[in-house]
């Protein structure tokens, strides 16, 4: 079943994408016909499940907490699209 | 190529280690050859974004030095090889097969590019793929599709599709992929070659272009187990730059690959051989190899797990939520495309970031992003993202349970044979649907490798796929390498013999 449009272009707001009218159609089409599709984990009893979330976080390394070289402020730049040599350029924020 | 070495373009890292070894030929030559046979096929089978020929004969140059004062660093010194262009190399383009990322000269290499790199491998260039990794068939790249170097027509697979076919191509002796949900298995069993997705922590992802964090794995792609084995040795163990890496050292890939198949046990998955969408000629090909296994001496364990139809469902919602997160960084303020916005003292911010990516995303990577956000968003989060997790947890106990019974899962690589160029782009969810072996591991963490098991009756490569338990690479290897001796393993493709031969 197809999303509605209204859904489409709320969570294309969120995702920061603007959608042509045909897209968000497409869209609303294609994403309801993989939400349909994964509306088959509902048939599992899944209550006393825990998520699993944390299991590859355990027993992992940490390092100590020292300062180290990063890279240089220039190479961070480099690839900038617009940049004064300081900063990144962008249009007015607030 | 010098003439008495007509099929080392086609090779195992051992074969062009010997002929350098005994100066036969040079790395320099090596490479050179390589490089010509790339130019005589690639207009047909476009399986890189880009090559990087004067570092990679100049460090080609250098492997020769080394070796005439005999320091010589180890199994890879002078061997040709290429990179998926997920993977960050330093001062050379990578794009993760993105428009948004076009022009993007990374400031760093990742852990595994730098290993390589000290190990004295040859960087040819980067491989093409589905851009950011999401697809099936590598027809998803900004910059064309690759083809199947066994039937030009068809896709090599994806989302490491490039990659496969290089290797398979001869064009170089390995590559690395990633795999999130089958990118470098599926495209290593269309392209018939060995491709291994390595427990999640074994490899470093420092520098791997992130996609779905709790699933992405870079590893090998070869022509045989004992290349795979090399590769892995080279690029694995704990990285401090990677938190999610396990300080475990990589243990002896080589010592036990020879240990072959007898006491082995090999569990046939039940649910692997049911689900409609199975070509029966995989089927009973992957069967045949598991007898060939049994008569050599393993035992064949039936074996079940149940959540294996609910994976594509818990992987799509898990990998495009996480993807939504990570590719909130392409906004075009620090690297990559940006829009053309004008005068940025009288342009929008938010106007900026949209026009930025949705002229910088393709379809499929929009169309995940917002299942993505729709999965993440209020009121769904627990429905979809955390459902997803819950299910994780049950395909990850069966397939514990699994592994008390036996040393290896053993099920198809992919339910259908390469398809044609086209055939399955309109219908999104029939793509997915293709991931049905391959995505479980990823979810459970686990390790697997895909190995060829000869052709159909098209002549098309078929992959068998064995699974083993966390960090038991070895294990996995040792298997791999019994099925190949069974399969008879890699063969080259006839049509790239036929456009090497034209080329000169």
């Amino acid at each position: 079943m197809p999303i509605s449009h209204e859904d489409v272009e709320h969570v294309a707001k969120l995702a920061r994408l603007q959608l042509s009218a045909a897209e968000v159609e497409q869209m609303a089409q294609e994403l309801g016909t993989i939400l349909d599709y994964v509306a088959r984990l509902d048939s599992l009893d899944l209550d006393t499940v825990d998520p699993n979330f944390y299991e590859a976080s355990e027993n992992l390394p940490q390092r100590e907490d020292e300062p180290q070289d990063s890279l240089p402020q220039s190479d961070a730049l480099e690839n900038a699209p617009d940049d004064d040599g300081c900063f990144f350029i962008v249009p007015r924020v607030v | 190529m010098t003439a008495s070495s007509p099929n080392l373009l086609f090779g195992t890292i051992d074969e062009a280690r010997t002929a350098l070894a005994d100066g036969s030929i040079t790395s320099t030559a090596l490479t050179q050859s390589v490089f010509d046979h790339i130019e005589a096929i690639e207009a047909d089978v476009h399986a890189f974004i880009r090559l990087d020929r004067s570092n990679a004969m100049e460090a080609a140059k250098e492997a020769d030095q080394r070796r005439e004062q005999g320091a010589t660093l180890g199994p890879l010194d002078g061997i040709p090889i290429s990179i998926k262009d997920q993977i960050v190399t330093k001062g050379l383009e990578t794009t993760a097969g993105s428009k948004i990322l076009s022009g993007y000269i990374p400031p760093y290499d990742a852990t595994v590019v730098q290993r390589l790199k000290k190990a004295g491998a040859i960087i040819l260039g980067k491989n093409n793929q589905d851009e950011f990794a999401m697809g099936s068939s590598t027809e998803y790249s900004a910059y064309g599709a690759t083809s199947n170097p066994y039937d030009l027509s068809r896709v090599p697979g994806g989302s490491s599709g490039g990659s496969a076919a290089a290797v398979a191509a001869g064009a170089g002796f390995a590559s690395l992929g990633t795999d999130t949900g089958g990118s470098i298995r599926q495209p290593a069993a269309f392209c018939g070659v060995v491709g291994v997705k390595p427990t999640y922590g074994r490899v470093s992802r420092f520098g791997s272009i992130a996609f779905a964090s709790s699933l992405d794995q870079i590893g090998p792609i070869t022509r045989t187990v004992r290349d795979a084995a090399h590769m892995l040795q080279a690029i694995g163990g704990p990285d401090p730059r990677d938190s999610t890496c396990r300080d475990t050292p990589m243990p002896d890939l080589l010592s036990s690959l020879e240990d072959g198949a007898k006491g082995l046990r090999i569990g046939i998955v039940k649910e692997a051989f049911e689900p409609d969408g199975l070509d029966p000629e995989i089927s009973s090909r992957v069967m045949e190899t598991a007898n060939q296994l049994a008569a050599a001496g393993a035992e064949l364990v039936p074996v079940s797990i149940p959540s294996l139809p609910h994976a594509i469902a818990a992987y799509y919602l898990t990998a495009t939520a996480e993807a939504s997160s990570n590719l909130a960084r392409y906004d075009g303020v620090r690297y990559g495309q940006r829009a053309d916005i004008g005068d940025v003292r009288k342009a929008n911010l938010v106007d900026m970031y949209n026009q930025t990516r949705s002229e910088g995303f393709g379809p499929e990577v929009k169309r995940r992003i917002l299942l993505g956000t729709y999965a993440l968003s209020a009121g769904y989060y627990d429905a979809f993202y955390v459902k997803a997790q819950r299910v994780r947890t049950l395909i990850g106990r069966d397939f514990q349970r699994a592994f008390q019974q036996c040393d290896a899962l053993c099920l198809p690589t992919s339910p259908v044979a390469p398809f044609a160029q086209g055939e399955r782009t309109a219908d999104p969810l029939q793509m997915y649907l293709a991931d049905i072996y391959t995505i479980a591991c990823n979810l459970a963490r686990v390790c697997a490798v895909s190995v060829p098991a000869g052709l159909d009756a098209s002549g098309l490569p078929v992959g068998v796929q064995f699974i083993c338990n966390h960090m038991q690479e070895p294990m996995l290897l040792r298997v791999a390498r019994a099925c190949e001796v069974q399969t008879g393993g890699y063969n080259p493709p006839t049509p790239i013999q036929g456009l090497s031969a034209e080329g000169g």
